[in-house]
């Protein structure tokens, strides 16, 4: 970090830059949605009156919908209705699509933010030692270990999970955020602050609930860790890699800094830059990957929601669906791009 | 002179022979690399399993024996099992190899052409010409993957040709971002302005002179994403939205074992085995080719 002058005005025309190119980004991203629900085989007409209307029914309810009007109109009211957080009412439910995002989201939140801590926490010191003790037992195993996690099928490695763990050792919690019994008491015990169960299990003090959630959540949780940790692990180790043969290293050595501090403190530090870009991309992912292990886990996440959808037609759940992920996965990548830049001096 | 006097000849006598020697040379460097020759092995058993299924297979994919269901794990002439059909679990296996390679061989025909011709044409004119594909890419990069492949097979319909073209259409873009970065370090080198000045026009550089460029980095990265499009197209199986039963694929027959995992749990741990083989000796020859072909990506 630069103290005094701070060179400010080329930080927020870049910034204004990045904000710029997240506009037209996101509106691509309306686009995309937008053509695939133009082209999508179901006629939204017949799916909203079902195969008996009339052709007068039919030409009144085209016309509601504003499907006879030209097509830059269409998307322009789209476009409206989306800046205006409308998008659309779910088929199945009846329900505007924001509303329920809303309520499934959370829950993805929640468990893909515990594997990223978890994946941070074990992956970048396991890349660490391993870039300081380069072809040792250690580093052998890590990257081993994160080979696996890069080849296994997700879905698959959590139906092994829920065999092994659940199954046979009956270690931790089988599907579903909670056991059944507390499932039930659950909306009169708990006020809902976050929705996210650990934290409003812990904020209303029930703590035996509490610790039934934490057993549901370890085994999603630590699978989708794994695929985290395998990423992060090995871009820490390349990073770590890079710096170690840096001069300042050997300048750090030289004057007797004790290695510990060498590595941990000034090579460290020097990769957290790039660093942040991957933590944000592994949480980017998750948030999408946890689509195959929510639908496994009976998990009331995004991806289930969308899976859930998509199975029986509901198109306008899926759109609402895939567009917010898409936003949130634009967003992550532009605060990466910020924070690259606040830590880097030279990328101001 | 032997052969590797030939291949090692200082002086080629012709572009063959120097061309089989570097591709020796590099043979030599990869085959020094343990854990890249087991890739190479498990890739060249499931090209092996894929042809010679009808012939090593012991039991018919399809056909349903309801007087042996279930049977599990190495009753003699199942050894791996049988599934709630009674139909044998490693001939499923060893002809879903076959929609295995048969997938991934189509994405990679298609995702990396389409992504070369945009990113190269992207970054030879430059101008509003790249800047217009480029930002579609980013746009396609912005997007998460399999939600995506998801939504463009809730469009396209099920089935296994949706699902190749969804994962083509969600896997372009870093080709392009790859290609484009190559074309603009050769793009104005001297013997790109030679054969202007012969009077060729753009199509004739891009595809004879800058393409053959972009090839090593491309390459490289469809060995590395080679993995990935298997557990994707096994993701989309899984769902229901990929191919459909009763074609032995791998991620469908793991969904179809979900039903009994706790009683009879071979029926979806051996596909799912096998998937994970696949997908690890994909990953193990990538990481090796990269190291031979790109040293200065090596990690």
């Amino acid at each position: 970090m630069t103290h005094g002058a701070f060179p400010m005005t080329p930080f927020l025309k870049q910034t204004g830059k990045t904000l710029f190119s997240l506009a037209l980004t996101f509106l691509g991203l309306l686009i995309v949605t937008f053509i695939i629900a133009r082209v999508v085989p179901v006629d939204p007409v017949t799916a909203i009156l079902g195969e008996r209307a009339t052709g007068e029914q039919i030409a009144e309810m085209r016309a509601k919908l504003g499907l006879d009007d030209p097509i830059w109109k269409q998307f322009g009211i789209y476009l409206w209705d989306v800046i205006h957080f409308d998008l659309g009412t779910s088929i199945r439910t009846r329900e505007p699509v924001l509303e329920e995002v809303g309520r499934y989201f959370p829950a993805t939140l929640e468990l893909s933010t515990l594997a990223t801590i978890f994946g941070v926490l074990f992956g970048v010191p396991a890349g660490v030692l391993g870039a300081t003790r380069p072809g040792s037992v250690f580093d052998q195993f890590t990257r081993l270990f994160g080979l696996i996690g890069y080849s296994v099928p997700v879905f698959w490695l959590s139906l092994i999970g829920l065999l092994l763990f659940y199954g046979q050792l009956g270690w931790v919690g089988g599907p579903g955020r909670l056991d059944s019994m507390y499932d039930m008491m659950y909306d009169m015990k708990v006020p809902a602050v976050t929705h996210m169960i650990l934290i409003d299990t812990a904020l209303a003090g029930e703590w035996d609930m509490w610790r039934n959630a934490v057993s549901h959540i370890i085994l999603p949780a630590g699978i989708l860790a794994w695929l985290s940790m395998a990423y992060i692990s090995r871009m820490t180790r390349s990073f770590m890699m890079n710096e170690m043969g840096q001069e300042y290293i050997t300048t750090a050595r030289v004057k007797g800094m004790p290695e510990g501090r060498v590595i941990w403190v000034h090579g460290l530090r020097n990769t957290m830059v790039p660093l942040i870009t991957v933590i944000a991309l592994s949480y980017a992912y998750l948030l999408e990957g946890a689509v195959l292990t929510e639908t496994i886990f009976a998990w009331p996440g995004l991806g289930r929601y969308i899976t859930d959808a998509l199975l029986i037609g509901d198109m306008p759940a899926v759109l609402g669906g895939t567009i917010v992920v898409g936003a949130v996965y634009i967003g992550l990548n532009m605060l990466s791009d910020i924070l690259y830049r606040l830590a880097d001096p030279r990328a101001r | 002179m032997t052969w590797n006097e030939w291949l090692l000849d200082p002086n080629p006598k012709s572009r063959a022979q120097s061309r089989a020697g570097q591709a020796w040379l590099q043979w030599l460097r990869f085959r020094r690399n343990h854990l890249a020759m087991a890739g190479l092995f498990i890739t060249l058993a499931l090209v092996l399993a894929a042809i010679f299924a009808p012939w090593i297979a012991p039991h018919d994919p399809i056909a349903q024996s309801l007087a042996d269901r279930l049977q599990p794990p190495l009753t003699p002439g199942h050894l791996m099992g049988t599934d709630d059909f009674g139909r044998d679990i490693l001939s499923r296996i060893l002809y879903g190899s076959r929609i295995t390679l048969y997938i991934v061989g189509l994405v990679i025909l298609t995702a990396p052409v389409a992504g070369l011709i945009i990113g190269t044409v992207a970054g030879y004119f430059g101008g509003w010409v790249d800047a217009v594909l480029m930002r579609i890419t980013d746009i396609f990069l912005a997007f998460p993957k399999l939600i995506l492949a998801l939504a463009l097979v809730a469009v396209l319909g099920k089935g296994m040709e949706n699902a190749v073209l969804a994962i083509a259409l969600t896997s372009w873009p870093p080709y392009a971002r790859v290609a484009r970065a190559e074309t603009l370090t050769v793009r104005n080198s001297d013997y790109i302005a030679a054969v202007r000045l012969q009077g060729a026009g753009a199509t004739r550089i891009i595809w004879g002179h800058v393409m053959p460029m972009c090839l090593p980095s491309v390459i490289i990265r469809v060995t590395l994403d080679m993995a990935g499009i298997i557990l994707t197209a096994a993701g989309l199986g899984f769902l229901g939205l990929g191919v459909q039963p009763p074609d032995p694929e791998w991620g469908v027959m793991i969904s179809a074992g979900r039903k009994f995992l706790f009683e009879q749990w071979w029926v979806a741990t051996m596909p799912g085995l096998a998937i994970f083989l696949v997908s690890l000796g994909f990953n193990l020859m990538g990481d090796g080719l990269r190291d031979v072909l790109d040293p200065k990506g090596a990690r």
